[in-house]
């Protein structure tokens, strides 16, 4: 009887393993399909993607993580054949530092301008001299003089 | 000229995305340019009980046209290569693409049958292999086995005369 329980315990041991292993392999096969670009329709991972295509390379990736390979494997993998335009997030190189620091230069440069915007406009409201602060108020007295019906 | 600098960023902008969008993001040259060929380890159209002789093919350049019988531009390409193919002496090898070989077979007959062999990629794992995008794409392979040239779309006598041709010439 004891050895039984034994052996149950064992099995179920052995499954809840095997079904939490297989629940990281999804899990590393479902990132990296989100990091990897569907070939024919450019604006979409494999993950996402409804393409034939899209779910060969899926089935792929599956095949490729059950055999063992990494992550960087994997992506090396369709990198070799499709390019670097098959990663979603592109590789830093010489050729891709524009890419990946032009929005943060138009930032700087934006907030560069405007300062020198808001420093010129300030410099601009200057205080009144006492001798035009006399004239502004003879200006004012006259208008409020011709307006009197 | 207070808006000298605001027009002129913007002209530039527009002249930059302008030529942007004359470009076509999926007409990258291949990744395999310059590579060894993917070994095509597949059995033939005409006899599945043969294997692709790749190796034989050392020493020639040669195209490879990646097809399917569910393609419709694929049925317009067949005529044209057989052709080209026969007038210019350039062998054409065929990938017959993630298709049923009876339906490969029957088109073949009916509209032409350019390829020296054709090799049944039936899941489309050698396609992977070769990076293709769609069908049909033609490599232009060339004697050392080396990948030189991957047209995407179908072959038309303007792809043939100014794209194909000049690579297999130069390489030859």
């Amino acid at each position: 009887m004891k050895m039984r329980h034994t052996m149950l315990l064992m099995a179920w041991a052995v499954l809840a393993l095997q079904a939490r292993a297989d629940a990281g392999l999804e899990q590393r096969e479902g990132a990296l399909a989100a990091k990897l670009r569907c070939v024919v329709c450019q604006n979409q991972t494999v993950a996402e993607s409804q393409a034939p295509i899209a779910k060969d390379m899926r089935e792929e990736i599956k095949a490729q993580l059950a055999q063992g390979r990494s992550d960087a494997e994997v992506v090396a993998f369709f990198e070799q054949r499709y390019g670097s335009f098959v990663r979603y997030t592109p590789p830093w190189r010489p050729s891709t530092w524009l890419l990946w620091c032009g929005p943060f230069l138009a930032v700087f440069a934006g907030l560069a301008l405007l300062r020198r915007t808001l420093k010129q406009r300030s410099a601009g409201a200057m205080p009144l001299t006492p001798a035009e602060r006399e004239r502004a108020n003879d200006w004012l007295q006259q208008t409020d003089e011709e307006n009197r019906p | 000229m207070r808006f000298a600098l605001p027009l002129a960023i913007f002209l530039a902008l527009a002249v930059m995305l302008g030529l942007g969008l004359q470009r076509d993001p999926r007409a990258l040259q291949t990744a395999l340019l310059d590579q060894p060929a993917p070994v095509i380890a597949r059995p033939l159209l005409e006899d599945p009980r043969q294997p692709f002789d790749q190796a034989a093919l050392r020493g020639q350049v040669w195209l490879l046209n990646v097809w399917a019988s569910w393609c419709a531009p694929c049925r317009q390409e067949l005529p044209l290569l057989v052709e080209f193919s026969r007038r210019d002496q350039v062998p054409v090898y065929g990938l017959n693409y993630k298709d049923q070989p009876d339906k490969a077979r029957a088109l073949l007959r009916v509209a032409g049958n350019p390829y020296v062999a054709s090799a049944v990629d039936a899941d489309g794992r050698t396609g992977m292999d070769f990076g293709i995008q769609g069908v049909p794409e033609t490599f232009v392979i060339d004697g050392q086995g080396r990948v030189r040239y991957r047209h995407l779309g179908p072959v038309t006598a303007e792809v043939w005369q100014q794209k194909l041709l000049p690579v297999v010439k130069a390489v030859q």
